[in-house]
C-alpha cells in the first residue's frame, strides 16, 4: 500500500461482499473487496457496468450495508452500526454528489444547501452564513434563491456539491458527477473537486467511466467482476 | 428534542409551501368532506327541533276531534254532522282524564280598525282553549264567565293581528269591526311564531263561541273540539273513551263506521320527527360519502406524489437525516394539512348553517359531536394517507429510496 504517504488511513474494506436478490436470481455485486483509502486522497473508481463500482461507493458512503466482510471508517466498525448510527456517520463525516443531482425540487439553492445543517441542529444564522459561503465556493453567488428548475445542469451539480461540502465533511463521495453534463461543464466540476481536495484536504472518492475525468484523480482503482482489478497511483504532476 | 421538533416543523412547512397545489388539493378534499357532513347533520337537527317545537307549541297531550272519517285518500269527510256544545259538555263531564275541552268554530273574515283592514281567522271558543292550545295571555285577560255565556262582543287577538291593525299602540280596549258588529279587545296572546305547516299561528282572533255562532256562522255547530289530557293519561285509552261516548251520542249502530275522528298531536309529532330523523340520517349518509370521496382524493394525491416523495426521503436520509426525523416531518405535514382542512371545513359549515337556518327560519343547533367526529375522521384520513407512504419509504435503504422509480 502506497497511499500512506498521502495521509493516515481513513477507510479500510476487508473481504467485503454484496449480494442482491435470492435463490437463482442472486447477483454477486461485490466479491471480497479489499481496499484502503487514506485521508486527503482523490480516488477515481473505474470499471465497466456491473463491475461493482457503484455498489462499492454506496457501501463506502454507508448508503448500503455489505452482506459480509468488514468496513472500518477511521476506528469505527461500520458493519456493526445500526441504521441510525450509519445515518449519523453520514451526517457528520460524509458528503454526497450524485449523477442525477438529487436536489429537492421547487426548493431554492440556499434551502437545499442548508438542509444537512438543519439535520445537524445548527441555528438559523449559522445555516444562512454557511450555506452562502458554500454556494460562493462553488461560484453560485447571486443564485441563492433560484430553484433547481431555474438552474442549468452544471449549476445544479454545483448546488449539490455545495450541499455536500457545507458540513465540512471528511469524505466527499461522487457517483458519476459529470455523467449528466457536457464535457465543458464536466471539466469545471472536476476542477472544483480538485480544488476542494487540494485546498481543504477533503478526501474525494469518485466513480466515473470517463478516462479524462478520472485523469484528475491522484489514484485510479479499476473494478472488474466485483473486485479490485488494478490500483494505480499517479505520479504527482 | 425541542430543537428536533422545531426543525421538523420548519421542514414540514417548507414542504407544504413547496407543493402548494398538492397541499391545496389535500386541504380541499378535507374541507368539502367535513363541511358537507357538518352542514347536513346540523340542518337536519335544526329541522327536527323546529318541527318538535312547533308541535309542542300546539299543546301538550292534545287530542283533536273532528267530524267525518279519518282523513286520507278515498275517504269522504264531508256530510258528517258537526258537534254541539252539549257534546263538549258531555265530554268534559264524563271523561275525567280530560283537563280541558275547548269547542272551536272558525270563520275567515275581514277585520277593520280605523282605516286599517286585515283578513284573518276568527275562532269562537272558550277559556279552555288557552289551556288546550298552550296559549299564554301576553297582556289583558281571558274571557269572563258572563261574556262566554251571554256571547258578548269581546275578543283576544294574536300578535300578528295586533301588528297589522294597531301598529305599535296598545290594542287593549280598542274596538275591532268584524262584519256588521264591533268587538272590544280585552286580551293579547303571547306570540308563538310559525306553525308546523308553515302557517302563522299568531294570525288569529278569539271570541266566545256563542258570539261567533250568533253573529258570524248563524248556527249551533261546533266544527272542531280540542281536548287536552291530564298529565300521565293514556292517550289510547282516552281516545277509546271518546270514541265510545261520541258513537253513543251520535247514535251510530254497531255496523256503522265512525263519522268523526280523533287525532293525537303527539303521534303526529312523533311521525313527523321520525320522518325528519330519517331524512337527516340519509343526508348524513350522503355527506359521509362525500367525506369518503374527499379521503380517496387525498389518497390519490398522496399516491401520485409517492415517487417524488420517496426520492425526497432518500435524499434526506443520504445527507444524514434519521428515519424518525423524516417521519416526524411527514407526520407534521399531514397533521397541519388535515387540521387546516378540518378547521376551514368547520368554519365554512358554521357560516353555511348560520345562513341556511336563517333563510329557512330554523333554529341553529351547534352540534359539537358531529364537528368533532368529522374533524377526527378527516384528520385520520389525512394522517393515514399522508404518513403511511412515508413510513414505508423511510424504512428503505437510502440508496433504494433514491433510485425509486
Amino acid at each position: 500500500m502506497t497511499q500512506n504517504d498521502v495521509g493516515t488511513l481513513l477507510i479500510s474494506l476487508r473481504k467485503v461482499t454484496k449480494t442482491y436478490g435470492e435463490g437463482t436470481a442472486t447477483v454477486q455485486a461485490l466479491n471480497g473487496v479489499d481496499l484502503d483509502i487514506g485521508q486527503g486522497e482523490f480516488v477515481a473508481i473505474m470499471g465497466p457496468s456491473g463491475s461493482g463500482k457503484s455498489t462499492a461507493l454506496n457501501i463506502l458512503g454507508c448508503l448500503d450495508a455489505p452482506s459480509s466482510g468488514h468496513y472500518l471508517f477511521r476506528d469505527i466498525e461500520v458493519d456493526a452500526l445500526t441504521r441510525n448510527q450509519r445515518a449519523l456517520l453520514r451526517r457528520h463525516y460524509l458528503g454526497f454528489v450524485f449523477q442525477g443531482f438529487n436536489l429537492l425540487s421547487r426548493t431554492s439553492a440556499q434551502e437545499n444547501v442548508e438542509l444537512p445543517l438543519l439535520y445537524r441542529g445548527e441555528d438559523a444564522a449559522h445555516r444562512h452564513e454557511a450555506s452562502r459561503r458554500a454556494l460562493a465556493q462553488v461560484g453560485l453567488t447571486g443564485w441563492e434563491h433560484h430553484t433547481p428548475a431555474e438552474l442549468s445542469g452544471g449549476q445544479q451539480q454545483r448546488v449539490a456539491i455545495a450541499r455536500a461540502i457545507v458540513t465540512q465533511p471528511l469524505v466527499l463521495l461522487a457517483d458519476e458527477p459529470t455523467g449528466n453534463l457536457d464535457s465543458k461543464r464536466g471539466h469545471e466540476i472536476m476542477e472544483l473537486l480538485v480544488s476542494l481536495n487540494r485546498d481543504q484536504g477533503i478526501t474525494v472518492i469518485m466513480v466515473t467511466h470517463e478516462l479524462d475525468m478520472a485523469a484528475y484523480a491522484s489514484r485510479v482503482v479499476r473494478f472488474a467482476d466485483g473486485n479490485v482489478g488494478s490500483d494505480s497511483m499517479k505520479v504527482a504532476a | 428534542m425541542n430543537q428536533m421538533l422545531l426543525n421538523a416543523l420548519l421542514l414540514a412547512l417548507r414542504a407544504i409551501r413547496r407543493n402548494l397545489m398538492r397541499s391545496f388539493l389535500t386541504v380541499l378534499g378535507i374541507v368539502i368532506g367535513v363541511g358537507a357532513v357538518i352542514t347536513m347533520v346540523t340542518l337536519g337537527n335544526g329541522a327536527t327541533r323546529m318541527v318538535s317545537d312547533q308541535i309542542s307549541s300546539l299543546g301538550s297531550n292534545l287530542l283533536i276531534l273532528r267530524p267525518g272519517q279519518q282523513l286520507g285518500p278515498g275517504r269522504e269527510s264531508a256530510g258528517a254532522a258537526n258537534f254541539r256544545l252539549t257534546d263538549v259538555e258531555a265530554l268534559q263531564a264524563q271523561i275525567p282524564s280530560l283537563r280541558a275541552v275547548a269547542p272551536v268554530v272558525s270563520s275567515r273574515v275581514t277585520l277593520v280598525v280605523g282605516s286599517q283592514n286585515w283578513s284573518s281567522q276568527v275562532s269562537g271558543t272558550s277559556n279552555a282553549y288557552f289551556t288546550a292550545g298552550n296559549w299564554k295571555i301576553g297582556a289583558g285577560r281571558s274571557f269572563e264567565e258572563d261574556e262566554e255565556t251571554a256571547g258578548k262582543a269581546v275578543c283576544v287577538i294574536g300578535d300578528t293581528v295586533r301588528k297589522q291593525l294597531f301598529g305599535s299602540g296598545s290594542p287593549l280596549g280598542g274596538e275591532l269591526r268584524v262584519k256588521n258588529f264591533t268587538c272590544v279587545v280585552v286580551g293579547l296572546l303571547a306570540a308563538k311564531g310559525q306553525g308546523a305547516m308553515g302557517q302563522d299561528q299568531d294570525d288569529v282572533v278569539l271570541m266566545p263561541i256563542r258570539t261567533v255562532q250568533r253573529r258570524l256562522t248563524g248556527n249551533q255547530d261546533v266544527s272542531t273540539v280540542m281536548l287536552s289530557m291530564r298529565d300521565g293519561a293514556n292517550a289510547d285509552q282516552v281516545m277509546v273513551q271518546i270514541r265510545r261516548l261520541m258513537r253513543e251520542r251520535r247514535k251510530l249502530a254497531e255496523s256503522e263506521e265512525d263519522n268523526f275522528n280523533v287525532m293525537d298531536t303527539k303521534q303526529i309529532a312523533e311521525t313527523l320527527s321520525g320522518t325528519i330523523r330519517t331524512m337527516t340520517g340519509l343526508l348524513g349518509a350522503v355527506a359521509a360519502v362525500s367525506l369518503l370521496v374527499g379521503g380517496i382524493g387525498i389518497m390519490n394525491i398522496m399516491l401520485v406524489s409517492v415517487t417524488e416523495r420517496t426520492r425526497e426521503i432518500g435524499i434526506r436520509l443520504a445527507i444524514g437525516a434519521l428515519e424518525h426525523e423524516v417521519l416526524l416531518q411527514f407526520l407534521i405535514e399531514a397533521v397541519v394539512l388535515s387540521a387546516l382542512g378540518g378547521l376551514i371545513g368547520i368554519t365554512l359549515a358554521f357560516v353555511a348553517c348560520l345562513g341556511l337556518t336563517a333563510l329557512m327560519n330554523m333554529p341553529f343547533l351547534f352540534n359539537p359531536g358531529i364537528n368533532l367526529l368529522a374533524f377526527v375522521f378527516s384528520a385520520v384520513i389525512g394522517i393515514v394517507f399522508g404518513y403511511m407512504p412515508a413510513r414505508r419509504a423511510a424504512s428503505l435503504d437510502p440508496i433504494v429510496a433514491l433510485r425509486y422509480e
